[in-house]
């Protein structure tokens, strides 16, 4: 028990990642050499078992139209796991926002669109409210650092394209058009499991006035208590689940001692 | 024993997908509706709600509204959920004072600076009093919220469950048959999941009761 009176009771927030293609879980590197781990449904239903708060799966299909029977995943996964969902990846209109919605995800995930076309963002949190939309950042250091010391650049397509924004301003121009949430992903951590890139989640919690999610790069538990330290608002992570390095409640169970945590 | 059936009101904002597969999961044969005659016949409401105080309050002005009142008159439970809740209190003061449905008395207002808002994630709920809806609840039950405004001079035999974001507010209401939540049970894994089934199972004992009454007198015939 905490002894004094917190001005509020809100927890931290641990958060599995799904990569999903064509309705099954998938990992591979760089989207590369993608191998099948199963179905999405069983996957989040055996996170949320576990403890997880949410589930952000990115759907990496990326076709152009999408078909209602591609969201059918989406739809068993808001049949059995009551927990907030979001998705992820080929949301490029308001009417592809309202189908995800329709099909039970509760929060749009939003990248290359919003890079492609910021307004987007606006569209989107008028029609459905900045709690469904979530600004996702994949940033990159820039090397070497400038006079005005590290910044980092807005990349695209896993990293490949670079974009000449700057990451933090970004930030600030999303969630000035309407962005809830920011899922910021260092693409130098991404796969590394040397953890997450403490500096920029620093600055960008430090800026941000809604909640920064924490992802890429965690590898060990002081990677993701070091993460809630910057202010995040919640991590993200893929592997250490994926590979049963450690299971959400191992990861509650341990952050628990120092963050406010929701424990089943 | 039949499922228990339930009718969501639906003032044509915001999605309430989520809700209906919630119920259905939970076994509760599912209508969806705005419709005063089927409103006025149901044993089982729910009134969700998503966004802003207005358009929904708007949408349920005149018939559909006295439709609640009779069916709660009538024996009905109610619930109401997120704005849903909110609409159940006597006022709301998002953008200018606008008139709820005054079946819980209390006024909506605005949770103070200090914390984030909105308030969005899983907040503590402490349970105060014990309801039907309470059964199974302990003092560290987390539920999902989305909000940022909340009920406020609500009388404390009334509140179920207490939260804190700047403010202590009440998070869970009930007065004879009609309760709420400013939290999304739907959202809110085992522990929401827990909070709907008892408002089933609780919507259900009370209609059997009265079916009891029906039959009894049916079988003096």
């Amino acid at each position: 028990m905490r002894a004094t009176i917190e001005p509020t009771g809100l927890t931290r927030r641990i958060i599995p990642c799904l990569d999903v293609a064509a309705g099954r879980v998938v990992k591979g590197v760089q989207f590369k050499n993608l191998t099948d781990h199963g179905d999405p449904t069983e996957a989040a239903a055996r996170y949320a078992e576990e403890g997880a708060d949410e589930i952000v799966f990115l759907d990496i299909t990326a076709a152009p139209e999408r078909r209602d029977t591609d969201l059918d995943w989406v739809r068993r996964t808001a049949e059995q796991v009551f927990i907030p969902l979001s998705v992820g990846g080929g949301v490029r209109s308001v009417d592809d926002g309202r189908k995800l919605l329709l099909a039970g995800a509760d929060k749009l995930g939003i990248n290359t669109a919003a890079v492609a076309e910021p307004e987007l963002l606006t569209r989107l949190a008028e029609r459905f409210g900045s709690q469904c939309v979530v600004l996702s950042v994949d940033a990159k250091r820039r090397e070497p650092a400038g006079a005005g010391g590290q910044s980092w650049e807005v990349v695209t397509h896993g990293g490949r394209t670079p974009t000449g924004l700057d990451a933090l301003e970004w930030i600030e121009q999303g969630i000035e058009r309407g962005a809830g949430e920011i899922l910021l992903t260092s693409i130098d951590s991404d796969g590394t499991k040397e953890g997450y890139d403490l500096e920029l989640l620093r600055r960008a919690s430090a800026l941000s006035p809604v909640p920064v999610i924490a992802s890429g790069g965690a590898g060990t538990l002081e990677h993701l208590a070091d993460a809630l330290e910057t202010g995040a608002a919640a991590v993200l992570a893929a592997s250490i689940f994926h590979q049963e390095t450690y299971s959400v409640g191992a990861v509650k169970e341990y952050l628990d001692r120092r963050y406010p945590m929701r424990m089943s | 024993m039949t499922a228990t059936e339930a009718t969501v009101i639906d003032a044509g904002v915001g999605n309430i997908g989520n809700l209906v597969r919630a119920l259905r999961h939970l076994g509760a044969e599912v209508e969806i509706t705005c419709d005063p005659a089927t409103i006025r016949a149901s044993r089982c409401l729910v009134l969700p709600g998503v966004g802003a105080f207005r358009p929904p309050r708007e949408v349920l002005r005149g018939a559909p509204e006295e439709a609640i009142r009779s069916a709660v008159d009538a024996g009905a439970t109610l619930l109401g959920i997120c704005i849903g809740y909110q609409l159940l209190f006597d006022s709301s003061e998002e953008f200018g004072t606008t008139d709820g449905l005054g079946l819980l008395g209390g006024r909506v207002t605005e949770l103070p600076g200090g914390v984030p808002l909105p308030h969005i994630g899983w907040n503590r709920v402490f349970a105060v009093r014990d309801h039907p809806l309470m059964t199974g609840a302990t003092n560290d039950d987390h539920y999902y919220f989305v909000h940022s405004f909340a009920p406020e001079d609500v009388p404390e035999e009334w509140v179920l469950g207490r939260c804190r974001h700047g403010r202590s507010f009440p998070a869970i209401t009930g007065r004879g048959r009609i309760a709420g939540t400013q939290f999304h049970p739907e959202k809110s894994g085992a522990a929401g999941l827990r909070l709907l089934g008892n408002y089933l199972a609780w919507a259900g004992a009370l209609a059997a009761e009265a079916d009891g009454g029906d039959s009894a007198t049916a079988a003096g015939h």
